[in-house]
C-alpha cells in the first residue's frame, strides 16, 4: 500500500508542476509585456528597457520560466504589480480568512450531510427520503451565488434582515452567517447522495443478507457489517466536496464581499496583477490537487484488498 | 462416486465432539401450503408449496432459474426478498410455526435452529471483515464463554478442512480461493450446530474437484450433526447424487416430490423426466475412430501461450479433421479460452504454429486473410454478452456477412438461411437481443457463425450460461452442424458433454495437454491420474426409467454401435 | 428461460423493453423538468420579441420602482428590468448549449478512444485529462479570461475544455465496460475495422451515460456561463444577459430587488429542471441497464 501512495504522491507532484506550466504559459499569452503592463502606458522607452533588464525578460521564456519555478520553490512567489508588496505576505491575512470560511462550511455541512444520507437510505422511499432527494437535486443544480442571493433576498437587508449581506472589517460574526450557510448548501448535495447510495447499495448486499440470515441484530448489521464498507466511498465524496470549496469560494467571497483569496483573486484580474494572479490560480489548484491525493489515500485504506498485501 | 482423501490441512479427524444425541429420522422442517407473492404485481413466486425433510438427511431441490427455489430457500428462514410477501402455508422448524415469531425470536432462529449457506461466497463474506469475526458472531446467543466459542470455531473449521490457526482465522475474505470461501461459508452456517441448513446452489462456479470435496464435506457434516438440509441446485447429477429425497420446482410449485430413487427411477411428471433426460451422459464407448486423414483441416504445434510474464499454455499438439469434432476439456484456469482465442485471432500472444489447411493462422485477425476469418469462426461462452444489443438478429447475422463474404444479392435469404440451420424460424430477424432468451440468443449466435459458411467452428463454454434443458438442445444443433460436415473445436470445463458430442477429447491441465486421444478410449480407461480424478469427481447416475435410452449421448442411431460402458 | 418447451416456436415476440427516453418519461420529475425547463426557454427565445421596450433604452431613475410604463421598474441605470430580463436568457441558453454539446462530443471521442484503445494513447490521454482536472471548472475560466479578455467564442472554449475530461472519464469507463462484451470481440474476430467497432458496436451502447451526461454538462454549464457573468467576466455591458444583470444590481438588492431577482429566479428554475430531466434520464439508465424498470 505504501508503494501505491507514494505512485499517487508522485502523479500529485507530477500534475502539480503540469499546472505551473499552465499558469506560466497562459500568463506569456498577455498582450504587451510585464514591464508594460506594470508601467502603464506612457511609460518611456528606457524606462520599459530598464524594467525588463530587471525583470530578465531579455532571457529566453525558457529560463524566465525556471527563475520563475525556483522562485516558487523557496516561497517567492514574486511582488505585486499593483501595490509593490511581496505577494506572500500580501495573500497570509485572505488565505487565512478563506481557510476559516471553508473550514467552518465543512464542519457545518459534511455531519448533517452524512446524518441526512444514511436517515434517507434507512427509511427508503418514505416521505423523508422523499424530501431530501428533491432538496439536493434543487441545491445540487442551482450555482452557489444563486443560492448566496436568494438566502440574501430572504434573510439579508431587503428580506427579514436578519444578517447582514455584505462583510465589513468592523461586523460582528453574524456577518459569518450567510456565506458559511451558502457554501455548507453548496458542499452538501453531493455527500447526502453519497452517503444514501452507498448505504443502500450495502445494506442491499448479499453479506449483509447473510449478516441478518445468521440472526445478527439490526445494530450490529449496521455498525458492523455495513458501515466498515461504507466509509471509502462516502470518505472519498467528502474529500473531493472539500477540494470543490476550493474553487467554489471565489463567487460566494466575490458575492458577499469577504476579504478572502476569491476576493483578491477578482481584484488581481481587475488590476492585471500578474503575479498575484498566478499566485492564486496556483493556491487552489494546489489545494485542489492535495485534497484529491488525500482523498485517493482514503479511498485506498479504506479497503481492505489493498491494506492487506495478497498472500 | 469416489471420494478423495483430502489433502488440506486440518482434516476430518476431529469428530469426537460432534453432537450424536439426537435421534434420526425425526421430521424437523415442514413446509404446508406455502404460498410467496411478488408486490405490487401480485404475482405467485412459489403457491402452495408442501414439503418435509428428516434429521440427517438431504433434500434437493431442484429447478431452473425462475421456478422459486431460491424464495422457497429463504422463507425458511423466515426471510422474504424486497418486495415479495408470504401470504399462505406455514413453515414449521423443530415443531416452531416461524410465523408466530417476533422479530427477536426470529434472529434467535437464525443460525441457531435454521442456517444459510449461499450461492457466491465472493460476494456473501464481508469484504470488510476478519474470517475469525465472522464465524464467532454467528454463536450470538451468548449460551458459550468467549473460550467455548473460539474452541468451537477451531472445531467447525477442522471438519471443513481449513486451517484453524490465528494466523488463518484473522485473514479476510478476499486472500482465500474460491474452494475456501466456500468452505468458510460451510463452517459458518454448521458453527451454531442448526437443526435444518438450507444451501443455494453452493457448488456453482466451483471445479469439479472443488464440487467434491465440497459435496462430501456438506454430506458427512449434515450426516453427523443429525442436521436436515434442503439443498437447492438446478443440477440433477449433484441432487441425484447427494440427496436422500428431491422435490421438483416448476413455475413456483412443486411438481414431484419422493425418496430419489423413486424419483430418479420412475419419475411421472414430464418436466422431472425431461430434466433427467437432459443430464449429458457421463462414460461412452464413444464414437468411431475417425479415418486418419493425411492432413487434419486445422493443426496446432507446439503452442506456448500467455499473458505478460505469465505463461498458461505450454508445448500444445492438437488437431482437427474435417468433420470432427475435438473436445478441449479443463477446469478454470486450465488455458482452454486462451487456445481457443489464439486459435480465432483474439488472443496475441502466442508462439508456435497453428496450420489451418496447410496455412499458417497469423496471430492476430487483423492480419489473417478474409477468407481465413470466413473459414474459421468462434461462438461465445455467455449468449448474454456476444451479441450487439441495438442490433436486430438479422444485422447480427448479416454484419460477418457483409464484411467476409460481401454484399449478398438477397440479404433475406442468407438471414433465413443461417436462422434455419440454427433451428430457429426467419421471423426471429426482426427482434432485438433482449426479446430472446438465453437459448434463443445462442442460436443466433451460431447463426451468425454459420452465415458464412465456415469449415471450423470454435465453441468456447457455449452452454454453461443455459440451464439443462437448453444445454441439451444447443447440442443437439452443435451435431447437426457436425453432420453436414463442418468441423468442431468445443472448448468445456463439463466432462459429461465431452462424450455426447466429440469423436476425441483433449485434456488440458495447468495449461499441458494431459491426455489426448478418442472420447470412448479416454473414458473408459484413462491413462492419467489427472483424467482419472476428473472421471471420478463428477457426479454420474445410472437411468433406469423407460424412454431413458432416447437420453443424449444414447445416440446408437447416429454412429453405429455405441454400448454403454459399465460404472467404475 | 420459458420452461420445458424443447423445440423453439415461432410464438408472437415478446414486446420490446421501452427505450431511454420513454422510460424516463414515466417519472413525474421527468415531467416536472421538461415543463419548469420548457418554460425558461420559451421566456429565453419569445421574450425579445414581446419585450415592451429595447434592452438599452432609459426609463425610470436608477433602481427605480413603480414607474408608470415598467413592470418591475428600473435597473442600475434605469433601464428598464422586465425588457433586460426579456432578452437576458437566450445568450445564456446559447453559450451553455454550445459548450455543452462540444464538450461532450469531444469529451466522447475521447473517451471511446482511450477506452477501447488502452496501451499509451490511454495513457496519454488520461494523463492530459488528469491536468486539465487539477482545474477546479471556475477557476481555469477566470485564468484564461483574465489574461485573454472576455470573448463570446473563449468563454464557449473555456467550458467546453473543462467539460471535456470529466466527460471522457465516464465514457472511457463506459467503453471498458462495453468492450468486455463479446460482441466486440466477435466483431474483432471477423477483423471489423476499428473505427468502425468504435462507431458501430461502442458507441451506440455507451449512449445512456453519454445523454445522462449532456444533461448534466448541460447543468453545470448554464452555472458557469451565468457565474462568469455574475463576476463580470462573461458577455460585457451593455448587453442584456441575467448573469451580467445580478453583478450591475446586487449594489441596489435592498431597494430594488426585481432587478435580481428576476434573473436569479429564471436561473434557478432552469437549472433545476434541466437537473430534473437528467435524474429521470439516469434513473432510466440505471434501470435499463440491470435490466429492471421500476
Amino acid at each position: 500500500m505504501t508503494r501505491l501512495i507514494v505512485v499517487r504522491l508522485f502523479f500529485g507532484a507530477l500534475t502539480l508542476w503540469a499546472v505551473s506550466l499552465v499558469v506560466f504559459a497562459a500568463t506569456q499569452a498577455l498582450p504587451g509585456d510585464a514591464a508594460q503592463l506594470i508601467l502603464g502606458r506612457d511609460a518611456t522607452p528606457e524606462r520599459l528597457e530598464a524594467l525588463r533588464d530587471q525583470l530578465n525578460l531579455h532571457e529566453p521564456v525558457a529560463v524566465q520560466y525556471m527563475q520563475w519555478l525556483q522562485g516558487l520553490v523557496q516561497g517567492d512567489l514574486g511582488t505585486s504589480f499593483s501595490n509593490r508588496l511581496p505577494v506572500a505576505d500580501y495573500l497570509a491575512d485572505p488565505v487565512r480568512s478563506s481557510l476559516t470560511l471553508m473550514g467552518l462550511s465543512a464542519l457545518v455541512a459534511t455531519p448533517v450531510a452524512l446524518f441526512v444520507g444514511a436517515f434517507s437510505a434507512l427509511r427508503r422511499d418514505r416521505a423523508f427520503d422523499h424530501t431530501s432527494s428533491m432538496g439536493t437535486l434543487v441545491l445540487a443544480s442551482v450555482p452557489e451565488f444563486v443560492v448566496g442571493i436568494l438566502l440574501i433576498l430572504l434573510l439579508g437587508p431587503g428580506g427579514l434582515g436578519v444578517f447582514p449581506s455584505v462583510y465589513a472589517r468592523e461586523g460582528g460574526p453574524e456577518q459569518w452567517v450567510l456565506p458559511v450557510l451558502t457554501l455548507a448548501l453548496a458542499v452538501a448535495p453531493p455527500i447526502v447522495r453519497m452517503m444514501r447510495a452507498t448505504m443502500i447499495e450495502v445494506l442491499e448486499s448479499e453479506y449483509v443478507q447473510q449478516a441478518r440470515l445468521k440472526g445478527m441484530g439490526e445494530r450490529t448489521v449496521l455498525w458492523r457489517h455495513a458501515a466498515p464498507n461504507a466509509i471509502g466511498p462516502v470518505a472519498q465524496v467528502v474529500a473531493l466536496q472539500l477540494a470543490w470549496l476550493a474553487g467554489g469560494v471565489v463567487a460566494i467571497e466575490f458575492l458577499f464581499n469577504f476579504p478572502g483569496v476569491g476576493k483578491v483573486l477578482m481584484d488581481a484580474i481587475g488590476n492585471r496583477d500578474v503575479p498575484l494572479i498566478q499566485a492564486v490560480v496556483l493556491l487552489i489548484a494546489g489545494i485542489y490537487i492535495l485534497v484529491n491525493l488525500v482523498a485517493d489515500v482514503i479511498g485506498l485504506a479504506a479497503n481492505p484488498k489493498v491494506r492487506v498485501a495478497n498472500r | 462416486m469416489t471420494l478423495n482423501e483430502n489433502t488440506e490441512p486440518g482434516g476430518t479427524g476431529a469428530g469426537d465432539t460432534r453432537r450424536k444425541d439426537r435421534p434420526d429420522g425425526e421430521t424437523v422442517l415442514v413446509v404446508d401450503g406455502l404460498t410467496v407473492i411478488g408486490r405490487p404485481s401480485d404475482v405467485e413466486i412459489i403457491s402452495g408449496v408442501s414439503i418435509t425433510v428428516k434429521r440427517g438427511e438431504i433434500l434437493g431441490l431442484v429447478g431452473e432459474s425462475g421456478s422459486g427455489k431460491t424464495t422457497l430457500g429463504l422463507s425458511l428462514l423466515a426471510h422474504c426478498k424486497r418486495a415479495t410477501e408470504i401470504v399462505g402455508g406455514q413453515v414449521l422448524v423443530s415443531g416452531q410455526d416461524l410465523a408466530t415469531l417476533n422479530e427477536r425470536e426470529v434472529r434467535q432462529l437464525r443460525g441457531r435452529a435454521v442456517a444459510y449457506i449461499p450461492q457466491s461466497p465472493a460476494s456473501a463474506l464481508n469484504p470488510a471483515l476478519r474470517l475469525g469475526v465472522q464465524l464467532t458472531e454467528a454463536l450470538h446467543d451468548g449460551s458459550l464463554s468467549d473460550k467455548e466459542v473460539r474452541a468451537r470455531v477451531r472445531e467447525v473449521m477442522r471438519e471443513v478442512a481449513l486451517p484453524d490457526d490465528d494466523a488463518f482465522l484473522r485473514r479476510y475474505p478476499h486472500q482465500l480461493s474460491g474452494g475456501q470461501q466456500q468452505r468458510v461459508a460451510i463452517a459458518m452456517a454448521f458453527v451454531g450446530r442448526p437443526d435444518v441448513i438450507v444451501l443455494d446452489e453452493p457448488t456453482t462456479g466451483l471445479d469439479v474437484t472443488t464440487q467434491a470435496h465440497v459435496l462430501e464435506t456438506i454430506r458427512s457434516m449434515t450426516r453427523d450433526y443429525g442436521t436436515a438440509g434442503v439443498y437447492i441446485s438446478h443440477d440433477m447429477a449433484v441432487v441425484a447424487d447427494l440427496a436422500d429425497d428431491i422435490a421438483v420446482m416448476y413455475r413456483g410449485e412443486v411438481v414431484e416430490h419422493g425418496r430419489a430413487q423413486t424419483v430418479l427411477s420412475d419419475p411421472r411428471h414430464a418436466y422431472t423426466r425431461q430434466l433427467l433426460m437432459a443430464v449429458p451422459l457421463l462414460k461412452t464407448s464413444g464414437h468411431e475412430e475417425p479415418e486418419p486423414e493425411e492432413e487434419p483441416l486445422l493443426r496446432i504445434s507446439g503452442l506456448s501461450a500467455g499473458y505478460g510474464r505469465t505463461q498458461v499454455l505450454e508445448g500444445i499438439d492438437v488437431s482437427v479433421s474435417r468433420g470432427e469434432c475435438v473436445a478441449l476439456l479443463g477446469e478454470s484456469g486450465s488455458g482452454k479460452t486462451t487456445l481457443s482465442r489464439s486459435v480465432a485471432g483474439l488472443h496475441h500472444q502466442f508462439t508456435g504454429e497453428i496450420l489451418f489447411d496447410g496455412e499458417p493462422l497469423a496471430t492476430s485477425s487483423y492480419r489473417r486473410t478474409a477468407e481465413q476469418r470466413r473459414r474459421v469462426q468462434y461462438v461465445f461462452q455467455n449468449p448474454y454478452e456476444a451479441l450487439n444489443p441495438r442490433k436486430r438478429v438479422r444485422e447480427q447475422v448479416l454484419g460477418p456477412y457483409r464484411h467476409l463474404v460481401g454484399r449478398p444479392d438477397d440479404p433475406d435469404a442468407v438471414v433465413a438461411e443461417a436462422l434455419e440451420r440454427a433451428a430457429l424460424p426467419a421471423s426471429y430477424a426482426d427482434r432485438f437481443p433482449e426479446q430472446l432468451s438465453g437459448g434463443e440468443r445462442q442460436r443466433v449466435c451460431i447463426a451468425r457463425a454459420v452465415a458464412t459458411r465456415p469449415d471450423l467452428l470454435v465453441c468456447d463454454e457455449i452452454t454453461s450460461a443455459l440451464d439443462v434443458s437448453v444445454q441439451a438442445e444447443i447440442v443437439k444443433l452443435l451435431r447437426e452442424l457436425q453432420d453436414q460436415g463442418m468441423a468442431l473445436l468445443f472448448v468445456t470445463h463439463n466432462i459429461a458433454l465431452v462424450s455426447n458430442i466429440a469423436e476425441r477429447v483433449a485434456i488440458l491441465n495447468r495449461g499441458e495437454i494431459v491426455e489426448y486421444g478418442p472420447v470412448g478410449e479416454v473414458m473408459s480407461s484413462p491413462r492419467h491420474e489427472y483424467t482419472r480424478a476428473l472421471i471420478a469427481d463428477t457426479p454420474d447416475f445410472e437411468l433406469s426409467f423407460p424412454g431413458a435410452p432416447e437420453r443424449l449421448g444414447m445416440d446408437a442411431e447416429r454412429k453405429g454401435a455405441s454400448d454403454r460402458v459399465a460404472e467404475g | 428461460m420459458t420452461g420445458p418447451s424443447t423445440s423453439t416456436p415461432a410464438t408472437a415476440a415478446p414486446r420490446r423493453r421501452p427505450g431511454l427516453f420513454r422510460t424516463a418519461w414515466r417519472f413525474g420529475r421527468t415531467k416536472v423538468g421538461v415543463a419548469l425547463t420548457g418554460l425558461i426557454v420559451l421566456i429565453a427565445v419569445l421574450g425579445p420579441f414581446v419585450a415592451p421596450y429595447t434592452a438599452t433604452e432609459f426609463v425610470s431613475k436608477p433602481f427605480e420602482t413603480g414607474v408608470d410604463g415598467t413592470l418591475f421598474g428600473g435597473d442600475n441605470r434605469g433601464r428598464d428590468v422586465f425588457t433586460r430580463f426579456l432578452w437576458g436568457g437566450w445568450t445564456l441558453l446559447l453559450l451553455a448549449v454550445a459548450s455543452a454539446g462540444i464538450g461532450v462530443a469531444a469529451g466522447t471521442v475521447i473517451g471511446v478512444i482511450a477506452g477501447y484503445r488502452r496501451g499509451w494513447v490511454d495513457d496519454v490521454l488520461m494523463r492530459t485529462n488528469d491536468v486539465l482536472l487539477a482545474f477546479p471548472q471556475l477557476i481555469a475560466a477566470l485564468l484564461v479570461m483574465s489574461i485573454l479578455g472576455p470573448k463570446v467564442w473563449l468563454i464557449v472554449a473555456v467550458i467546453a475544455v473543462s467539460h471535456m475530461p470529466r466527460v471522457a472519464r465516464v465514457i472511457r469507463e463506459a467503453t471498458r465496460k462495453v468492450i468486455e462484451q463479446d460482441y466486440v470481440k466477435a466483431a474483432e474476430a471477423i477483423g471489423l475495422p476499428r473505427w468502425r467497432i468504435m462507431t458501430v458496436e461502442i458507441l451506440p451502447n455507451v449512449t445512456s451515460p453519454l445523454l445522462v451526461e449532456l444533461g448534466l454538462r448541460l447543468t453545470y454549464s448554464i452555472g458557469v456561463v451565468a457565474v462568469l457573468g455574475f463576476l463580470g467576466m462573461g458577455l460585457q455591458p451593455p448587453t442584456a444577459d441575467w448573469g451580467l444583470m445580478i453583478n450591475e444590481n446586487r449594489q441596489g438588492m435592498a431597494i430594488q430587488p426585481w432587478a435580481v431577482a428576476l434573473p436569479v429566479t429564471a436561473i434557478a428554475v432552469l437549472t433545476v429542471g434541466a437537473n430534473l430531466i437528467t435524474d429521470g434520464l439516469s434513473r432510466a439508465a440505471i434501470g435499463i441497464d440491470r435490466g429492471v424498470e421500476k
